[in-house]
């Protein structure tokens, strides 16, 4: 198994080995998070019931939580890139890291505003300054001078190593965000979603959620996975086996570039 | 592992619990702070200063609300269970305003230790459920509160 591992690793790092691997997944990632998202969006709006409290104002939980679950997992995503990037200096893990910052930070944007627009009529107001919230939008913030940071300096290896060791730095606002509703005082509510428990949802609202939760995810490995190979094209485009490539050779042969 | 690796990866991980334990200290220095609101028992305790301004929490205890006749103004208490805060406000209450429900409001204490609220958040907590089923989860809740008070008749 150890064995197993520490050979995919090699593979990984390799980027023609990432490039023909994933090049097969690409239909069907889109396939299906596109066949999730209609499913999941169709079952949590037409045929999940409305909330006894809050209506059917409830409904944009499928998008906010799925979003806000994203945005984090992409946050670890990246800083393990980093770590990666600058313990073995794998470049592929920074191409990674870069690929993954304008995603994390778009859904992150996502789950704040889809947020804003769920607390006007449930709690009265856009936005307050609590723990929760104040700590998503850090998460924002993070994103934004990760992204900075890794185009910031001319040499292209000190900007990944820049932006590495701040994701690294950030990562301590990851349990921060996940525990804020419980250790603080706050008008979010306390997680719905929990590994340990069962969820205080109704079957019928908890289903779509966990579609939309499972749908979103293929999206973001979709996309982080498209922006790893412009990354890869990019970097190895002087190289032989990209040149070789068929889509790349046909190009090169009608004049384009 | 190379021993350059195994060194940036201490490295790493050092930077990463130094930084963890750095931001705790500080996360529990400033605990206080970071609560978005004071409960009713620590207002009763007088940890609160009057005329600050300030956030209180709590449950709008059952029976507690009153409506102006004319105007905007409500008065109704809050509660964690310990300690009761009165809470005066004017202005439009929020759609999930009700008794029994989590609220958030902003305001001074008076010298009464009234709350003079001039903002009322509502909170919702983390269950789902559709209507029917609450209902029939309060029905049952009833019935079960029944059958204990006089366990003869429900045989």
């Amino acid at each position: 198994m150890w064995q197993w591992l520490v050979r995919l690793y090699h593979r990984l790092g390799s980027p023609k080995w990432f490039y023909e691997l994933t090049g097969k997944w690409i239909i069907w990632l889109a396939l299906l998070s596109g066949v999730g998202m209609l499913v999941g969006v169709v079952m949590g709006l037409l045929f999940a019931p409305a909330d006894y409290q809050q209506g059917d104002s409830f409904r944009i939980i499928y998008i906010h939580v799925p979003a806000a679950i994203i945005a984090q997992s992409g946050y670890m995503i990246m800083a393990v890139s980093g770590a990666i990037f600058l313990i073995w200096r794998m470049k592929m893990a920074a191409w990674v890291a870069r690929a993954v910052a304008p995603l994390g930070a778009s859904f992150c944007l996502i789950a704040l505003f889809t947020g804003a627009i769920w607390g006007k009529p449930t709690w009265g107001t856009w936005w307050v300054w609590d723990a929760r919230l104040t700590s998503m939008l850090i998460l924002l913030f993070l994103y934004f001078g990760v992204m900075a940071l890794q185009r910031a300096i001319e040499s292209e290896d000190a900007s990944h190593k820049a932006g590495a060791i701040l994701s690294l730095v950030g990562l301590v606002n990851i349990p921060i965000i996940k525990y804020s509703v419980d250790w603080w005082n706050t008008l979010h509510q306390p997680a719905t979603l929990k590994l340990t428990e069962r969820p205080p949802m109704h079957p019928d609202m908890l289903i779509p959620l966990l579609i939309m939760i499972v749908a979103t995810y293929l999206l973001f490995a979709l996309l982080v996975i498209l922006r790893t190979r412009n990354e890869i094209l990019w970097h190895e485009r002087k190289r032989s086996w990209i040149q070789e490539l068929p889509e790349v050779a046909a190009r090169i042969k009608g004049g384009q570039r | 592992m190379h021993p350059q690796r195994k060194k940036r990866l201490q490295l790493i991980l050092f930077m990463v619990v130094a930084i963890g334990a750095a931001v705790g200290l500080l996360m529990y220095s400033l605990s206080e702070n970071v609560n978005l609101f004071q409960t009713p028992t620590q207002i009763a305790n007088g940890e609160v200063p009057v005329g600050r301004t300030i956030r209180a929490g709590g449950l709008v205890v059952v029976g507690s609300l009153k409506r102006d006749d004319t105007g905007l103004a409500v008065t109704f208490q809050v509660t964690d269970g310990a300690a009761t805060v009165p809470i005066h406000y004017e202005g439009i209450l929020p759609d999930l305003f009700r008794e029994g429900q989590g609220i958030v409001a902003l305001g001074k204490l008076d010298e009464s230790g009234t709350l003079q609220a001039s903002e009322v958040l509502a909170k919702h907590d983390e269950k789902y459920m559709p209507p029917e089923v609450k209902h029939a989860l309060d029905q049952a809740h009833e019935d079960g509160k029944a059958a204990m008070q006089n366990p003869a008749s429900s045989n």
